[in-house]
């Protein structure tokens, strides 16, 4: 994905805060999420929006969860991202991709704030673009890479649903693909992406317990189970042709 | 002997006044912690940890680097949870600190205000999950530090924890959502139980009292 400066996130409408506290009256919200701060760090890089509306995945996820997700998380590592570049304007003319392939040459004094928040900007830009669809399989050539190096489509996914278990705390489960096609699963903790090792990235599962708690709460395994539901396989196809063709971003 | 979950030393819903609500504690005990002690218990004999206490396995799973990780998340997760639920109490909260302990942080750190700001930016910076802790270093002074997931203090040798703040999103996701920085001063300003911490300043750390 490509940086849009000047890119405005429009909230779907406010986050309403009394709604959840009425569905569930054990939970005392004490805290409204963060609202945008009123005068964001400007910069290179900018929140891209939501290709969908906010209920677009309810078969996985929650409109609240999508809203919070996008509208908070996402955000916070946009901005944080933004403030770390300020330090190192050197970084502002690069792609994202290449800053995080390069985080050696990235200057000390910001290293980890690009990394943590430039993979965040990276892994939740891919994870809403892949997102929107009614699930099912992918076709192609993406269905035969997935046979020939899994073993098969039930296979893949049960590898899958494993990395994205299992990673112990805050992380991420990824397919890399290469150039050639070849596919891989991949763990990563906290926002470090592949990208950080020269891979790219045909998908990925947000295993951040942010990603799932208000809806699934501890039962991980259950989220991740449904996200399958909410993938557009076009989408992920058209990135495996850019793979192969050397154009995929981010 | 294997490792058991303790119960809450206050019931369920006893801090919801505090901003920590009864789904809150249920989930984070009964499904969170319980799970550590479960997984935990199935890692006694494959890894050899029979008649280990719970400090020793953290201490030398800590010491193994990446190996030592299936231990430690499983382990350091049961010894942080049993600190964390004794260190908050429905009448904690408040600036009054027990003589002791308000002299030794005011000495070691520069006062109650300067703790509970590098408390805070302990936590608020631990990116991802982990914990915010307050240690007596190996040196006798406190000192604030933070470690990631599974970790603690015992096994990256730090020192004895006599504080400990869960900053895993589980801890604060239901009551504050995204918002880490309200869940850490909530936490220092009303869920504290000085007392404990005084105590466990003077035992010099805490003794689960579990083994396996
Ligand atoms: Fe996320
Ligand atoms: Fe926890």
């Amino acid at each position: 994905m490509s940086m849009h400066p000047g890119r405005r996130l429009l909230l779907r409408g406010a986050l309403t805060v009394a709604g959840a506290a009425l569905a569930a009256p054990r939970r005392g919200l004490a805290q409204a999420p963060a609202a945008a701060p009123a005068a964001a760090p400007s910069g290179p890089f900018s929140l891209p929006p939501l290709p969908y509306a906010a209920d677009a995945n309810e078969a996985a996820i929650d409109a609240r969860t999508m809203e919070i997700h996008h509208g908070a998380h996402h955000r916070a590592y946009v901005n944080t991202l933004n403030a770390a570049v300020a330090q190192a304007p050197q970084l502002a003319s690069l792609e994202l991709d290449a800053v995080l392939a390069n985080l050696g040459q990235v200057p000390e004094a910001v290293r980890t704030a690009v990394r943590n928040n430039g993979g965040g900007h990276a892994n939740h830009s891919m994870f809403w673009q892949i997102m929107g669809g009614r699930g099912g399989q992918p076709g192609g050539e993406l269905m035969a890479a997935i046979g020939r190096d899994f073993g098969g489509w039930d296979r893949f996914r049960a590898e899958f649903e494993r990395a994205s278990t299992t990673q112990f705390g805050s992380g991420w489960a990824f397919v890399t693909v290469a150039r050639e096609g070849g596919l891989a699963i991949v763990q990563k903790p906290n926002q470090d992406t592949p990208l950080m090792d020269g891979h790219r990235v045909l998908m990925g599962n947000d295993v951040w317990e942010h990603a799932y708690y208000l809806r699934y709460q501890n039962r991980r395994a259950e989220y991740v189970r449904n996200w399958w539901n909410v993938l557009d396989w076009g989408k992920i196809e058209a990135r495996y042709a850019a793979a192969r063709a050397g154009t995929l971003k981010i | 002997m294997a490792f058991s979950l303790p119960p809450l030393p206050y019931s369920a819903n006893a801090l919801a006044g505090q901003n920590m609500c009864q789904e809150t504690l249920e989930l984070h005990h009964g499904k969170h912690h319980n799970a550590y002690v479960v997984a935990l218990n199935g890692l006694i004999e494959g890894k050899g940890l029979a008649g280990k206490s719970l400090e020793q396995i953290c201490a030398e799973a800590g010491k193994q680097g990446a190996d030592g990780l299936p231990v430690l998340n499983q382990a350091g997760q049961h010894w942080n949870h049993i600190l964390f639920w004794q260190v908050m109490s429905p009448k904690g909260g408040g600036d009054k600190l027990p003589g002791a302990l308000e002299a030794k942080i005011t000495q070691d750190l520069g006062g109650l205000a300067q703790f509970r700001e590098a408390f805070k930016q302990a936590g608020v910076t631990q990116f991802g999950s982990g914990w915010a802790w307050l240690v007596i270093g190996t040196d006798g002074k406190l000192k604030v530090t933070k470690t990631p997931n599974g970790a603690n203090p015992l096994s990256t040798g730090e020192g004895q924890p006599i504080l400990g703040c869960d900053v895993w999103e589980h801890a604060y996701y239901l009551d504050f959502r995204n918002v880490r920085p309200n869940y850490l001063d909530n936490f220092l300003n009303k869920l504290v139980d000085w007392e404990v911490v005084a105590t466990l300043l003077q035992q010099g750390g805490m003794k689960s009292g579990q083994s396996a």
